[in-house]
């Protein structure tokens, strides 16, 4: 099946129907496989136990990055191929990315606290993924104040492929500038420095985040496309009672 | 005369005239300098250190409040669905009205940085590197701008909406900016490299602002 038979919005809509209780189940199972292995992870000689919340840390980062990934190929997906539910795609993943990218500034600024002794420090790995949230809300901006969803969304992909200049500053602002926040240790060109005791539940939390996000945006999406679906009858009632009353 | 030059006087002249012309941005960056040090305190070394600082972020916001007026005025009136519908490229045309808002409404800013530096008790020496970087980094201002006015022409609330989407893309022009003017100033971190990095960022926005603009002006308006 091709990419572009999912374009007929009912036939996605079955097929998510079909899908989701999958999706939500493997989900489920891989958290509790990956936060079993998480706690039984032995503590770091410096950090002792604070580095558990890299479990979370990392993840959410990764996620917040591939979010606006998946934005702008759904911005391409709109404006060059006329993908019919490019747009639906796009507009799902944005509050989903926001909140990765949140609960990543969040939770490294906890974990900094005692690791670093500050909340907060501009270096570029920091205002880089600032700036990601910063370019977030700018989106959602966008989708709010548009009031034909189909204008609001093409706005949006552009402005989705303007900011994805981001994504590498963000991947290699730890190698580009000195930063406080350490260096890559996992995508490297060398193989990972992580010891395999932290990194495999690292990459387990990792995939269960992944699942919980594609759960999260196929869930939106059929949320977006009833929601169209529910505007659409009330501007045809309108026009009915429009025209009943003319 | 060719359309471009054709456009680039009417949209010079237009800013000139309308609205109080050339210097209401420049009156704006001149308040917003003269607030700064009521709100920082009178401390003359305080206000040397972080003068050029001030005056990047006067400017900012001065380019900012100008940027709504590029295609908003000229979509209420119709002549956006002219130029769009003409037969000179959408991005060449939004060029000509890009290089016109930057020589009527950032250029008087490059030209009183240098008054409103003595305000703010920067070095003499010094202010003429700060006008040097804001004469590079303006462009990349309001390149990086006709992104954000673009996407907000059609839009309720433009004004801010604009803000919000433009303010995180000039981020690298803003700490470029500076780090060239405080190199200069303090030292001993070199004056080149954040330089040449502001006047490539100039450069490549002014390809790629007028292309993602005309993309935004189509599709946001068919």
């Amino acid at each position: 099946m091709a990419l572009i038979d999912l374009a007929n919005p009912t036939r996605f809509l079955t097929l998510v129907n079909r899908l989701l209780p999958w999706l939500a189940a493997a989900t489920a199972i891989l958290f509790a496989v990956g936060l079993y292995r998480a706690l039984g992870a032995p503590d770091d000689y410096q950090q002792g136990a604070t580095v558990k919340i890299m479990f979370l840390h990392v993840p959410a980062a990764w996620l917040g990055m591939m979010g606006w990934g998946l934005m702008s190929v759904a911005a391409l997906g709109t404006l060059v191929w006329r993908h019919p539910l490019a747009d639906v795609a796009g507009k799902a993943a944005a509050p989903i990315g926001a909140a990765f990218t949140f609960i990543c500034l969040v939770t490294g600024s906890l974990w900094g606290r005692p690791t670093w002794g500050t909340y907060w420090v501009w270096d570029a790995r920091l205002t880089s993924m600032l700036v990601l949230l910063l370019l977030y809300l700018g989106v959602l901006a966008l989708y709010w104040t548009a009031e034909d969803p189909g204008r609001g969304a093409r706005a949006a992909a552009i402005l989705s492929l303007v900011g994805a200049v981001n994504l590498p500053i963000i991947k290699f602002s730890v190698d580009w500038w000195n930063t406080l926040h350490q260096p890559a240790s996992i995508v490297r060109m060398s193989g990972a420095t992580i010891d395999p005791s932290i990194l495999v539940p690292l990459l387990i939390m990792a995939a269960a985040f992944t699942l919980l996000f594609f759960t999260l945006h196929l869930a939106a999406m059929r949320n977006e496309i009833l929601r169209r679906r529910v505007r659409t009858m009330q501007l045809m009632q309108a026009q009915k009672f429009a025209e009943a009353g003319a | 005369m060719s359309a471009f030059t054709a456009i680039l006087t009417r949209d010079m002249r237009l800013s000139v005239r309308v609205g109080g012309g050339a210097l209401m941005g420049a009156l704006f960056f001149l308040i917003v300098v003269v607030m700064m040090p009521f709100a920082i305190g009178p401390d003359l070394n305080l206000l040397a250190r972080i003068g050029p600082a001030v005056l990047w972020l006067g400017a900012l916001l001065a380019s900012l409040l100008a940027l709504d007026r590029l295609f908003a005025v000229d979509h209420e009136d119709g002549s956006l669905d002219l130029l769009m519908m003409g037969s000179m490229p959408l991005e060449l045309a939004i060029l000509a009205k890009a290089i016109a808002h930057w020589l009527t409404t950032a250029l008087p800013l490059v030209i009183i940085a240098p008054v409103l530096g003595l305000m703010l008790n920067v070095d003499l020496n010094a202010m003429g590197v700060v006008a040097l970087t804001l004469l590079a980094g303006t462009p990349a201002l309001t390149f990086i701008g006709l992104i954000g006015a673009a996407l907000s022409v059609a839009l309720r609330r433009g004004g801010l909406l604009l803000a919000v989407l433009v303010l995180p893309l000039t981020i690298p022009v803003l700490i470029f900016g500076v780090a060239a003017a405080n190199a200069a100033i303090v030292g001993p971190a070199p004056f080149g490299p954040p330089f040449t990095i502001l006047c490539a960022l100039s450069l490549g926005s002014l390809v790629l602002g007028p292309i993602a603009a005309a993309a935004a002006l189509r599709h946001g308006l068919e």
